[in-house]
Formats: structure tokens, sequence, C-alpha cells
């Protein structure tokens, strides 16, 4: 069913079709509309759903971590200082396996305060366990959601998922989109089938503590767990494009089988890169685009593979990590790219930060300098930051 | 028996109910150790309510007009001291390990 949504209003519809058990939020700019569409759902009484208005983030997925414990199918959404200030309970939802799925729409951390849109939030937790997709606009944002919640409930996996949106790019503005039908998600998404719970009748005991005899050992499965989880991710992908004939996965190429120089990069500027790769590709250079859908986990294999013949790769990082080699991004892809022998030239694009535009000339900019490494096979700045004023 | 991390039940939770009473924490105490004085105790069951470590049984044992017998539960008794310090009568004595002939 087509129909006009912004993004935010697109993760509401979603997580509603979805027959979410509970959600338990604090509503945060640009995250706010995605719990305030909801709270008009339980309003009006189209869902079941227990809305639990929390007092902050921290409580927020605290109680969403209790209520999936005790076998509920739980969604929520937060953006930047919300997110933040969930990060101690992020770990505690992943490394208790409790699969939650959370729009989290990006947004800048303060200082200085910013409400617009970059992936710092969600790179300062980045090392939380939890699964993290990347939507490009609200279509991908519906779409993710509902594979969100097949791919944290399937038994081997039990985690978490994050679907990142990014701020006002896509959480506000209107698109045209499809939709599936009620009974088509429910179709698609059975009822959650716990493989543990907490319940009265049948005692167990969660979250005890595990000292040095004990942790690793858990934590290690947890990796395993998520490192695992890259065969559901895709076989959900294709069910899913069986299904609508959108399918998903863990990335998105354009150009690629030919390219010499590529941009890789997430979330909504992966559309303005494809429109200036078309433009570039019709006056015969030989570029592409990689787009994560999946950040985590990183599918370093798939990754492997299709960027084999690439001569240049300008990786595109929407957030700083202060003080590393690269921005987080870029750190995977060279450690990806590790002890392959592969000879791909990478340079760091810092962009966007806090919400400043990248328009088309910025990218033309950027896949100018990787055609000009493509072809001297030298890297002239390992690390850029594009439209900052010097 | 200690497990691999294959093995490990997820999220380290603990399927079996009243399993933490398999780790002796008596191991941890140190110092001195809680004796019970059988024969000035009153049955009150003051320290069996407030021992944090749940380590004060109620043996059905009879002993002079009593029908129970209260004793402390050695390997799970951390040596706190606090049924000494609750006890109306003063039937506990907190004795040095060292000088307890066991
Ligand atoms: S010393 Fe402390 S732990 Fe031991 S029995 Fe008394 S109250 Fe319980
Ligand atoms: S508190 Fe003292 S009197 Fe009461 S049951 Fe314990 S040892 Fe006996």
């Amino acid at each position: 069913m087509p129909g006009a949504y912004t993004g935010d209003e697109a993760a509401a519809y979603a997580a509603k079709q979805c027959r979410v058990d509970v959600v338990a939020a604090y509503p945060i700019t640009p995250q706010t509309i995605i719990v305030e569409r909801f709270s008009d759902y339980v309003a009006d009484g189209e869902v079941d759903t227990k809305y639990l208005y929390a007092e902050s983030e921290h409580s927020a997925m605290s109680a969403c971590v209790g209520a999936s414990l005790a076998g509920a199918r739980v969604f929520t959404a937060t953006a930047s200082q919300g997110l933040a200030l969930m990060h101690e309970v992020l770990y505690l939802a992943s490394g208790l396996r409790c699969p939650i799925v959370m729009a989290v729409v990006n947004r800048a951390l303060s200082a200085p305060i910013n409400i617009h849109g970059d992936h710092s939030d969600m790179m300062g937790s980045r090392d939380c366990g939890w699964i993290q997709l990347y939507a490009e606009n609200a279509q991908e944002t519906y779409d993710l959601i509902v594979q969100a919640f097949k791919i944290a409930e399937e038994e081997t996996v039990q985690l978490p998922v994050t679907v990142n949106l990014d701020g006002f790019t896509v959480s506000h503005a209107t698109e045209s989109m499809k939709v599936l039908s009620d009974e088509d998600v429910d179709k698609f998404l059975p009822p959650r089938k716990p493989i543990f719970k907490v319940d009265p009748e049948t005692p167990i005991t969660v979250g005890a503590m595990a000292l040095p005899e004990y942790y690793y050992e858990v934590k290690r499965q947890q990796e395993e767990a998520i490192q695992k989880s890259k065969g559901v991710v895709k076989m959900v992908g294709d069910e899913y494009g069986k299904f609508t004939g959108r399918r998903y996965g863990f990335m998105e190429t354009f150009g690629l089988e030919d390219a010499d120089a590529a941009i890789m990069c997430l979330g909504s500027t992966c559309g303005t890169v494809r429109s200036v790769a078309k433009d570039l590709r019709a006056k015969g250079k030989k570029v592409g685009l990689i787009k994560l859908w999946t950040y985590r986990p990183f599918p370093t294999e798939e990754f492997l593979s299709t960027i084999k013949d690439l001569k240049a790769l300008a990786v595109m990082d929407r957030a700083i990590s202060f003080g590393a080699p690269y921005g987080a991004l870029c750190s995977d892809v060279s450690s990806a790219l590790q002890n392959t022998g592969m000879d791909i030239k990478v340079m760091n694009m810092i962009y966007g930060l806090g919400g400043r535009d990248t328009p088309p000339s910025t990218v033309r900019e950027v896949f100018d300098e990787a055609l000009r490494t493509a072809k001297t096979g030298r890297v002239k700045e390992r690390i850029r930051f594009l439209d900052v004023r010097e | 028996m200690k497990l691999s991390w294959r093995k490990t039940p997820i999220a380290g939770i603990i399927f079996e109910p009243g399993s933490s009473a398999e780790y002796r924490t008596g191991d941890w105490r140190i110092e001195k150790k809680p004796i019970i004085n059988q024969d000035k105790c009153i049955r009150c069951l003051i320290c069996w309510i407030i021992c944090p470590d749940v380590s004060i049984n109620r043996l059905q044992k009879p002993y002079g007009k009593y029908e129970e017998t209260i004793e402390v539960d050695y390997y799970h008794c951390k040596g706190c001291g606090i049924c000494s310090a609750e006890c109306p009568v003063k039937a506990i004595e907190m004795v040095e390990e060292s000088r307890v002939v066991a």
C-alpha cells in the first residue's frame, strides 16, 4: 500500500504493525514523533501495547529490558543524549540477550548543544553489543524495523537491534513509500517465541554475578551470537525481498561491477552519493557506492569480495573518533583490509557534523579525489574534514 | 565443574533455583565465627530472620524443652556477627576461628 510518511512516522507505523507488547520511552528531538504517534495508537485503542512513560531514557531502557525478559516484544526509540543516557543499560539488553528493537534517530551529541543529524550518538555506543542497521530513507526505516524484530528474535540470535535513521533528513522529511498490510506483516513476523523468560512458575536467576571464572565465557558466547547473526540478517533480508520485492542484506552497491573508485557511507547521504555517481557514470567515470545497511555485525567477508576490483575507496564518517587514526567506519574498513594483500587506497572523509549539509558538489569533490588516487596510487590526505571553514 | 563458553548457559542465566547454596561462601569468613549456646537460646528466631546470608538453620532435633535446635551453617556463614549482636539473650558468641576446636 502506498502512503506518505516521515521517517519517524514510518518507524511508529512499523512498530504498530509488528504488534509490539510493550513500548517504554522518553521523548527527545528528533525522535519525539515516533513515540508521539505511537501513543496516539495506544490512546485511540488501535494497539494492545502497554505504553510506559518513563522519567528518563535510562529508565525507559531498563523497563524495556524487564519487559523483554518477561517474554514481551519490545520497541523503543531515542536519539543523541537519550542514547548516551541509556548507554549503561544498552549493555544489559545485549548481555541479557533481550531482542528489543530500537529506532535511533541519529543526532549530534553535546557540547555544543545541537539537535541536528550526525552519527556521533550511535558511534559513541558502537560497542554495546547491539546489531546496528542504518536506513537511507523512510522506506528503509519501515522495512528495516519489520526485519529487525525477525532478526532479533531468531532462536540463535536473541540480541537487540537498533535501526538508525538520520535526524531531520529522514526523521522529518515526508516521502512517498510502500507499507505492507497488517495481514502480510503478521505472515512475515509471527508472535515472539522467547527461548527463556522470567516467570514465577519456573524461577530462574537473570543478571547474576559472573566473576573472573565465568564472565569471559558469557561474553565470548555473546560475540559468537552477533557474528553468527550475519546468516540470519541475510536470510531475513532475502525473505523480505521475496515478500515485498525490496531485498535487503548487508549492503547495497551501485556501479561496483567496474568501478575504479567508490564512496562508502551510512544512512541518508547514500542518496546524494548515488545520484552524483549516476551523473558521473553518465560522463564515463567509473565510480560507485557502497551503502552499508548492516554496520554491526560488520560483514567483513562480503565487504571484501564487493571491493576486490576497486583501486580507491573514500570512506565517509559522520562522526569523529577523537584522537583515533580514522573515523569509526574507516577504522573498520582498514582493519577488514588488513592482511588480505589487497591494494586498495583508502581515504577517510569526515562530514556533516551537527547537521552540516553535504551537497552534491561536496560528493563530487570526494569522487574526484578518489578517482585521482585510483590513477596515481597515492593518497594525498589520509583524513579530510569536508565543508569545515578553514 | 567449569563449562566451556559454548556450554555456558545463555546470558549467564541460572536455570536451577536455589543453586547459590552450592557456592560455599563460608570460605570468606575471617577472624571470628558465631557459636550458639543451646542452653541460653530461647528459640526466638531473630537470628534466623536477620542473618543476611541465610546461614541459621532450624533443625528438627529436640533439645531440652525445645523441639528445635538452632544451628549455624558454617559452609555459608560469613562471620558478620549480626546474629550475635542482635540475640536478645546473648546466646551467640563470636569466637576466634583459631581458638575453636572442632
Ligand atoms: S555471623 Fe553473620 S553470616 Fe554468620 S550466622 Fe551470624 S548473621 Fe549469619
Ligand atoms: S537470636 Fe539468640 S535466642 Fe533467638 S534464636 Fe537466635 S540464638 Fe536463639
